[in-house]
């Protein structure tokens, strides 16, 4: 009986605790059901896995052993997908800086960041591969509208990023610098851009390393780089072939990876 | 109101939206050279008083005109438009020093130097070798050149405090306020920090408006105090006269918190040692 006393009854069961259970409950009833309409949806039968089965070990022995005879192409194509990762990361860094102090609170007035966080919202939306398609039309087939597509989407990305960077900021030292009498574009430069260049150099470079990875998909649609050689073999049902294109995108995309993941590290 | 006032305020008043004000008709006016402590209890108005002069904060309508020298900052609760040049004729010392601390001491120090600055150079950081020069002595007259080279952030705060210090005198301000300034610092640098103040105004008869938390430091650096509380000031005149009495008299039961500390930066000045440092 003492016990009883000593605990008061709310302690063992706070007020609201049997209304949080439930909420938790409908939450995950909630997300059940998305699932399962979500499998419908995506038609997905697990059973045909099983039953195909001995037709996808076949088609799997046909990749091997991958046929290397045009290593040359392969290889000045897989370079060509680099070329296209890089201008499309450094136009839209360029263009980046500035949507993304746009884009920032901090920096400008709601009339200003809110239009261009819509617009950079747009740019991002749309997949690089459809940005492809349309540049294709506009500039013809080959490496320059991958570009173009990589550019536009990766602006929209990067102009996000940088820009959370910027509002994260400490808001002192830009003080400071107003204080001493500078102008608007001095006051950036000297109080906000020091503060956010590590956080941007390594989304630069974190973007640099996927936009590799999304070259060589653009070129699927026709814009250059591995991705149509990729796109032959496959639709050429020379699936030797593939496996070697898709071997040799492996080793650079993670190679540059590896490389661009510890120049990172050394900015932060 | 006299024209030759380094600082003139005249009834100004700021709220919040909280009932107390915390700026109530405020009127001041420095003569140039003067070196006037600003006292008061935390949020008695001291700081906010300060960012209104910079035109960091606009009071209300209704408000006098605030004058740096000869020019306008605001008046009747608006800033003027060309107020971020106008900042130059200020000098601004932060509590926590606002320094870039990715920027090395020599750029934080060349900063003051932006509105003088053709715009095509400060756009690319060129700095010419005079300017790089005048940097330079700023930070000798605070004895941190030896430091120049490094990233603020490297630094100690009493150190951090003396690059503020001098980023302000290559501004070539006359006026110079302090917000402040020591009260994130250790006693030794805190003294530190007000003798150079005090050096600048005696030798270079550049005005000083420093807000203090500990009246101590005002008794001793400043011949003059304003006292605020709850944004009025209650006490403008020598402050030599600030006794424990008229402060008790002044703040009442608050005025513990300004008298916080006494004994022992008491202590720590009629120490043999440090009062030989002082005198050097």
């Amino acid at each position: 009986m003492t016990a009883s006393h000593a605990i008061p009854p709310e302690a063992l069961a706070p007020p609201g605790a049997g209304k949080r259970t439930l909420v938790q409950a409908i939450g995950w009833a909630v997300f059940a059901l998305i699932l399962l309409w979500a499998w419908k949806g995506a038609e997905i039968r697990p059973l045909d896995l099983a039953r195909d089965s001995a037709n996808m070990a076949k088609f799997a022995t046909e990749f091997f052993p991958p046929d290397f005879r045009d290593w040359r192409t392969y290889l000045q194509e897989m370079i060509v997908t680099v070329h296209i990762a890089i201008w499309g990361t450094v136009l839209a860094i360029v263009c980046a800086v500035p949507f993304g102090l746009l884009s920032s609170s901090n920096i400008v007035p709601v009339w200003v960041y809110q239009p261009v966080r819509r617009m950079m919202d747009a740019c991002r939306a749309i997949n690089e591969m459809v940005f492809a398609m349309l540049f294709i039309v506009a500039v013809g087939l080959g490496p320059f509208a991958g570009v173009l597509a990589l550019w536009i989407h990766t602006t929209g990305t990067l102009a996000k990023l940088f820009s959370e960077a910027v509002e994260a900021i400490d808001p002192r030292p830009v003080e400071g610098v107003r204080a001493t009498g500078a102008s608007a574009l001095e006051e950036i430069l000297y109080g906000v851009i020091p503060q956010v260049l590590p956080l941007w150099i390594s989304y630069s470079l974190y973007r640099f390393e996927s936009n590799v990875r999304s070259a060589s998909v653009v070129g699927m649609v026709g814009a250059g780089g591995i991705g149509v050689i990729l796109y032959e073999v496959i639709r050429g049902f020379e699936y030797a072939q593939t496996c070697a294109v898709m071997l040799i995108i492996i080793v650079f995309v993670s190679t540059i990876d590896v490389v661009s993941s510890r120049i990172r590290k050394l900015f932060i | 109101m006299s024209r030759g006032a380094s600082l003139s305020i005249d009834a100004l008043s700021k709220s919040f939206g909280a009932p107390t004000r915390a700026l109530d008709a405020v009127t001041l006016e420095v003569a140039p050279g003067e070196m006037v402590a600003l006292i008061g209890a935390s949020g008695s108005g001291k700081s906010t008083l300060l960012r209104h002069i910079s035109g960091f904060v606009a009071g209300e309508v209704g408000s006098g005109p605030v004058r740096v020298g000869k020019s306008l900052m605001q008046d009747n609760g608006r800033i003027v438009p060309d107020i971020r040049r106008r900042r130059a004729e200020v000098g601004f010392i932060f509590q926590q020093f606002n320094l870039v601390g990715r920027l090395s001491v020599m750029t934080n120090v060349l900063m003051g130097l932006l509105p003088r600055v053709p715009i095509w150079r400060s756009l690319i950081g060129r700095f010419t070798p005079a300017e790089r020069a005048e940097a330079w002595k700023a930070l000798k007259s605070v004895g941190i050149e030896r430091l120049a080279w490094q990233r603020a952030s490297t630094l100690s705060g009493g150190q951090q405090q003396r690059v503020a210090i001098a980023r302000a005198l290559v501004q070539g301000a006359r006026i110079i306020l302090a917000d402040e300034p020591i009260a994130s610092l250790d006693p030794e640098s805190a003294r530190n920090v007000m003798e150079i103040l005090a050096r600048i105004n005696r030798d270079q008869g550049i005005t000083v408006v420093v807000s203090l938390h500990q009246v101590q430091f005002a008794r001793r650096y400043c011949p003059r105090t304003v006292a605020l509380r709850r944004g009025e000031v209650v006490y403008d005149g020598p402050s030599a006269d600030l006794d424990a009495a008229l402060l008790r008299r002044l703040y009442g039961a608050g005025v513990e918190e300004m008298l916080d500390g006494t004994e022992t930066i008491d202590a720590v000045m009629n120490d043999p040692v440090v009062a030989q440092s002082l005198a050097d």
